[in-house]
């Protein structure tokens, strides 16, 4: 999962860090919003409903939704290890 | 009256409140642990500052889940008094009993000074010994004390007048210069609607006595001290 502050919430960090960017020579930079990355192994019978889990864990815990936006992506841990055994 | 002080794991400002509470106000003192699952009769219940379980993942994120949590959001609907101090404040805005949240400063420091806060309700049970816009000098500690509420959330929150503290200069007024952490709105403290549920950023456990450079937070606790009959009754 990928938490970000929202466009509307001021994010000092991300403006400090652009600070420090356009010092080091950066300057084309724009902007910068600083977020947290988050990692979580779950089984799950399927895509979908890992998916409905994942978004339920990122409302009710791990992204606050007054202040934050959350994404995620999904990745196929087990099955992924099995194609290795058959190999 | 009897006041109840929250105690979780990382919370630090609980024994200046218990010793407001105990020893300079000289109510009737009760800890209650987070695992607890019953607020032991208290008429008050006191979520104070500190760092409640590290503020892992965000300030008040995991604290919000403990045993007593769940107790103290019933005892706030049914209209008990719940005072967030802090953390505490943090604490109540991720349990949903205040609106909006508590952000980063905006200067990125841990901000740790006297501030001027006027005070813009005195009809609470809080506040009712203070004077009508009277200005009382309060310290805050924080990090994360930056008020933020989306602009239809902050709206309501004006038009019902649930703004009790903003942070002033030392004429009252309201002012950028004043701000020590971009609140919106200057925003140092807030009620629910019912009047019940107060939230504050500043410390007014840290300024109760003479002796520590101020007594103006005396007059939040000596308030509901003294506002026990009338809270009972309604």
């Amino acid at each position: 999962m990928i938490v970000t502050p929202k466009p509307v919430v001021n994010d000092p960090q991300g403006l400090t860090v652009k600070q420090g960017l356009a010092t080091l020579g950066f300057r084309e930079v724009e902007d910068v919003r600083v977020g947290k990355y988050i990692e979580v192994s779950l089984e799950a019978e399927n895509m979908s409903e890992a998916r409905e889990r994942v978004e339920a864990m990122c409302k009710q815990l791990l992204a606050n939704h007054v202040i934050e936006d959350f994404r995620f992506e999904i990745d196929h841990e087990g099955q992924h290890r099995e194609g290795q055994h058959r190999r | 009256m009897k006041f109840g002080v929250v105690v979780f794991p990382g919370t630090w400002s609980d024994r200046d409140c218990g010793w407001v509470i105990d020893q300079v106000v000289g109510a009737e003192l009760q800890y209650l642990w987070h695992k607890d699952t019953v607020l032991k009769g208290c008429d008050c219940v006191i979520l104070p500052g500190g760092f409640a379980y590290g503020d892992y993942l965000r300030t008040g994120a995991i604290a919000r889940f403990a045993p007593l949590m769940e107790e103290i959001g019933e005892f706030a609907d049914r209209g008990g008094l719940v005072w967030g101090i802090c953390n505490g404040f943090q604490i109540l805005c991720e349990a949903g009993l205040l609106p909006g949240a508590l952000i980063r400063n905006a200067s990125l420091e841990f901000r740790c000074e006297w501030t001027n806060l006027t005070v813009e309700r005195t009809d609470l049970a809080y506040t009712s010994q203070c004077a009508e816009r009277e200005v009382i000098r309060v310290p805050i500690s924080h990090g994360e004390g930056s008020y933020f509420a989306e602009p239809a959330a902050l709206s309501r929150l004006e038009q019902n007048g649930q703004v009790v503290f903003r942070y002033c200069d030392a004429g009252g007024r309201v002012v950028p210069g004043a701000n020590p952490n971009g609140s919106l709105h200057n925003i140092a403290g807030i009620i629910n609607k019912r009047g019940n549920v107060l939230g504050m950023m500043p410390h007014p456990e840290r300024c109760a006595e003479a002796e520590l450079g101020g007594a103006d937070g005396l007059k939040l606790f000596k308030s509901v001290a003294g506002n026990a009959v009338r809270v009972l009754a309604s």
